[in-house]
């Protein structure tokens, strides 16, 4: 795991380090039987199109997973991921790849918790924001 | 596909709740998970790095309540969806308890709003929905809106 984050370590405006992901739909197929999710627009390209859509399309709960692992990976293990908010405004693709990124928009401590406050989306090749959203996560202090 | 909606009829769902079931937290679940994601982390399935962090043992991924099973059996909404298609709109998830192997979660689920809207794609309902998951220990682990929108 990477090097712990603390509070002070922390400004405002600055990027977390992105997450990269590549799914497949093999890997969607996995998401579907771990998750319990079987909708077929996830893994049957004639049910995908018959409901008029370009093809078989990432989950979007996968998608806010993939952004609940970026904070997780951030706060590393002396940090807890306390809210996470996505909007699922646009369509992603197996076999596209997926960046998800994360910006520090507060911090501020609360009731003696160490709180950072973010602005988070997945991005795809085409710099698109396909899921935007918020969280909030408390990371240790070195006080 | 634009059938008639009686939204006013649908607002009478809001607030009551449509049944709960409980879900044990497992390791298989959570590896099973993990790995679905291609989520490394061994916060999620080393005991013994898991030990010397945070929560002081293996915990499960925030991501984990994002799953539909997570959602549990729930009886479904007092009114059948009026129009074909399904998408995800998203949700919010807020964690305040850890999640650890054992742990056994009532979850309960009730109508948190609905709306009506004219899209892209015809008329379109957003339904809100929700969701508390509370522990053996009756307290209050996570809750959750998420959004559904028919079309």
């Amino acid at each position: 795991m990477a090097k712990q984050v603390y509070y002070e370590d922390v400004e405002e405006g600055m990027e977390i380090p992105p997450l990269v992901k590549n799914p497949t739909t093999q890997q969607l197929v996995k998401w579907a039987g771990a998750s319990g999710d079987y909708y077929q627009i996830h893994y049957d390209k004639d049910f995908a199109l018959a409901s008029g859509l370009p093809g078989v399309i990432v989950h979007g709960r996968l998608k806010s997973s993939f952004l609940a692992e970026l904070l997780s990976d951030w706060v590393g293990e002396e940090g807890a991921v306390k809210k996470v908010s996505v909007q699922h405004r646009g369509m992603d693709f197996p076999g596209e790849q997926l960046t998800c990124k994360g910006k520090v928009t507060k911090k501020y401590v609360q009731d003696g918790e160490h709180i950072i406050e973010l602005e988070i989306w997945t991005e795809n090749p085409r710099g698109e924001k396909t899921a935007p959203g918020s969280a909030v996560v408390a990371l240790p202090s070195r006080g | 596909m634009a059938e008639e909606i009686n939204i006013e009829e649908m607002k009478k769902a809001i607030g009551k709740p449509t049944g709960s079931s409980t879900i044990e937290i497992e390791k298989g679940m959570i590896k099973k998970f993990a790995e679905s994601l291609e989520d490394p982390n061994p916060l999620w399935q080393d005991e013994e790095y898991a030990k010397k962090a945070r929560f002081g043992g293996i915990v499960a991924p925030p991501g984990l309540l994002m799953a539909a099973m997570m959602l549990g059996e729930r009886a479904p909404l007092p009114f059948a969806m009026p129009m074909a298609r399904i998408l995800d709109g998203g949700g919010e998830w807020e964690y305040f308890k850890p999640m650890r192997p054992g742990d056994v979660l009532t979850v309960a689920s009730k109508l948190h709003d609905i709306r009506e809207r004219e899209g892209k794609m015809g008329k379109m309902l957003f339904m809100v929905t929700e969701t508390t998951w509370t522990n053996q220990n009756n307290e209050l682990v996570a809750r959750a809106l998420g959004t559904l929108i028919n079309y």
